[in-house]
């Protein structure tokens, strides 16, 4: 019973440490199925952190946070759709951009507001999300293995966790079946093709990273108004660049892409409760090992030794009409 | 890349657009400065006098300068290839390793060894952490943006682990190594102008200034002048045309990643050698991501970077001088300009181009 408990406490801290890298990932995943590469999303995500934080304090509604974070997301989203679709501009240019006016624009802000070295004041009571007890949680507890499974890991998670599970399974059915998901996947693949279908490229370019926007807004509501009690300056510390990974690592799909982000938020989770143990046999582990890990392993894939990554044909790349 | 490039004199694609994407991006951060209820005039006095209103001041932007050439160098000659090289933090971060390393283990050696062959070792960090994605693209087509992304990460965390772990200053709570010898440490320009009876007021400005104007002349040299540089640029502009010139994209993919990481390590040369006099954690501090928007605002071209770098190190001087007059606006404004300046000199060129165009033809119209 003690094994099944650190198992259910293990997977309790890996899923609340993978749902940030979930909702990037699945954002990233959106924009590049569409072609429009994004390494934003660690600026997005810290954008939606602080527009969560300070709406969340100042209206006491983390709900109002939520939505002020998706805004913040979605408009530095529209920002990187001007330039990549409207104006062709280069995509990691943009995406560069993004990242560095989001770490400035947030500390500035921040710093100016509050004065706290570019805290938000401390989020209380309803202004965080409460953690929620699913049903069935008491009665379930006494089941073996699986009742403290449920009752540690499942259950007690904020709304954001399964507002993130929704999100993925939504993401999961529109890209397969339905006529939208397909025209997205399409325009990521052969733009040409749909536009002589009649279908607008920009259209479908610009919702594909609209919906990038309002998931990294998730993502980074998630870290400041649920996971932590408000906003620090650089909080999402490169979370956005292993959500990249997990959507390489997923080769684009999103299922995968759950995995890939379990799987880092379980190496983060192992990092932490490593610091300063020894193993049998091996010793000291630097918990700087275990955090380069996923950076290590996506170059490793990159580079073909495990796996072959296939992006979307045409990601990258701005559509020109008349070719 | 677009369909139908826009026609424009060459002074006005070379000089007149990135201005105005500059002066754009100055525009933008006025109303930031604006928006936290400052006004940007007073903001821009300030900053002005700041950076160049006295020697000292103009010391300190100079300084600044050095690490903005360095690494606006870097990204520009990997642009030349048509490489995109975002790991300019992390190519530095192992520059400064290799140097620390030269310094700490060389320490016996008189500083006219041991100043080349540090700065020898820190070009030599920084070239091999640029190498690899390259090599990696050449012949595993692993994208250099994502690895080079990836390669800031491993840097950032082997960076922590050698300094707390290994090579760290014992008994120092500070992740740092301990003080390079003596004549490991760059002159201060201050100092070698004192030698000529010049007096002139103490700044971190040091002999890695003129390292860096030399890279200028030495990148212009090795760009439009010679026959690597030729290379370079046309795999650039068109690599299959390259190899059928017989010039081999793979090979020039490395070799420019090299060279822009040798050049990124110019900045752990001017941090770690000329001022700090140690290693310590986070002495990239962004300016590897600054020297993007250097090298965008430049155009690639020396004389541009050059003149970029000197904005920065205004920007950078006069933002430090600024946010002691005005505790809010903090010296992270810089970080927001070159952000806007990326955005607007790299990825909204066409729509810069066109209003340009534009405003031209209006004056030829009338």
């Amino acid at each position: 019973m003690e094994i099944v408990q650190t198992l259910a406490v293990i997977l309790d801290s890996t899923i609340r440490l993978s749902i940030p890298l979930l909702c990037a990932a699945l954002a990233g995943l959106w924009s590049e199925r569409s072609g429009v590469v994004d390494i934003g999303l660690e600026g997005k995500m810290l954008i939606a952190a602080f527009a969560s934080a300070v709406a969340a304090y100042h209206s006491g509604s983390a709900w109002a946070g939520l939505g002020a974070g998706m805004l913040a997301a979605i408009a530095l989203s529209l920002v990187h759709g001007f330039a990549a679709i409207t104006w062709r501009g280069n995509q990691i240019v943009s995406g560069v951009a993004i990242n560095m006016l989001a770490v400035g624009l947030t500390a500035i802000l921040g710093n100016a507001w509050y004065g706290q070295g570019g805290r938000t004041p401390n989020l209380e009571g309803s202004a965080r999300f409460p953690e929620l007890d699913l049903p069935l949680v008491g009665t379930l507890k006494e089941v073996p293995v699986l009742g403290p499974i449920y009752d540690i890991a499942i259950s007690g998670h904020a709304a954001p966790v399964y507002l993130a599970v929704l999100a993925l399974v939504l993401t999961a059915l529109t890209l397969k079946h339905t006529r939208f998901g397909l025209r997205l996947r399409a325009v990521g693949e052969n733009p040409a093709a749909v536009d002589t279908a009649g279908v607008s490229v920009a259209g479908l370019r610009y919702a594909a990273v609209i919906i990038c926007g309002a998931l990294c807004g998730l993502g980074g509501t998630y870290l400041a108004v649920s996971q932590s009690a408000g906003f620090l300056p650089q909080m999402t510390a490169g979370k956005g660049f292993i959500a990249l990974a997990a959507v390489i690592f997923a080769n684009w799909r999103p299922w995968p892409a759950l995995f890939a982000c379990l799987l880092f938020g379980l190496l983060d989770a192992v990092a932490i409760r490593l610091q300063g143990v020894s193993l049998p046999g091996i010793g000291l582990v630097p918990v700087q090992a275990i955090q380069a890990l996923p950076y290590v392993m996506t170059v490793v894939l990159l580079a073909g030794f495990i796996g072959r990554a296939t992006p979307p044909k045409a990601s990258g790349l701005p559509y020109v009409k008349e070719r | 890349m677009s369909a139908a490039p826009l026609e424009l004199p060459r002074w006005a694609d070379t000089a007149l657009v990135p201005l105005v994407s500059v002066a754009a991006a100055l525009v933008v951060a006025g109303l930031v400065v604006l928006s936290i209820g400052e006004s940007p005039l007073e903001a821009t006095a300030l900053l002005l006098k700041g950076s160049l209103g006295s020697l000292e001041g103009l010391g300190f932007t100079l300084y600044y300068s050095t690490n903005f050439i360095f690494t606006g160098l870097a990204v520009a000659v990997a642009f030349h290839a048509g490489l995109f090289n975002i790991g300019g933090e992390g190519q530095a971060t192992i520059a400064g390793i290799f140097a620390a390393l030269a310094c700490l283990w060389l320490a016996p050696l008189p500083g006219i060894l041991l100043v080349p062959l540090a700065i020898l070792a820190a070009a030599a960090g920084g070239a091999l952490w640029a190498f690899i994605p390259g090599y990696l693209q050449a012949t595993r087509g692993s994208h250099v943006v994502i690895t080079t992304i990836m390669f800031n990460f491993i840097a950032a965390t082997l960076i922590v682990y050698l300094l707390v772990e290994v090579m760290g200053k014992t008994g120092s709570m500070q992740p740092e190594t301990p003080d390079f010898p003596k004549q490991a440490v760059l002159t201060p320009i201050h100092e070698l102008l004192g030698a000529f009876g010049l007096k002139l007021p103490s700044t971190p400005l040091n002999t890695s200034f003129l390292l860096a104007l030399a890279s200028l002349v030495a990148v212009w040299a090795l760009i439009y002048r010679s026959r690597l540089g030729y290379a370079i640029r046309t795999v650039g502009a068109n690599p299959r045309a390259a190899a059928y010139a017989g010039i081999s994209p793979a090979r020039i993919t490395m070799v420019a990643m090299a060279i822009s990481g040798a050049l990124a390590g110019g900045l752990a040369v001017n941090e770690a050698m000329g001022v700090q006099h140690r290693l310590v954690l986070d002495f990239t501090a962004g300016y590897g991501f600054v020297g993007i928007a250097v090298a965008l605002m430049g155009r690639g071209h020396p004389v541009g970077v050059g003149l970029a770098a000197l904005l920065f190190g205004v920007l950078y001087q006069g933002g430090a001088e600024l946010s002691f007059d005005k505790p809010t606006i903090t010296r992270d404004m810089v970080v927001v300009i070159g952000g806007i300046v990326i955005l607007f000199a790299g990825a909204l060129d066409g729509l810069f181009r066109r209003l340009v165009a534009g405003v031209l033809n209006l004056g030829r119209g009338s």
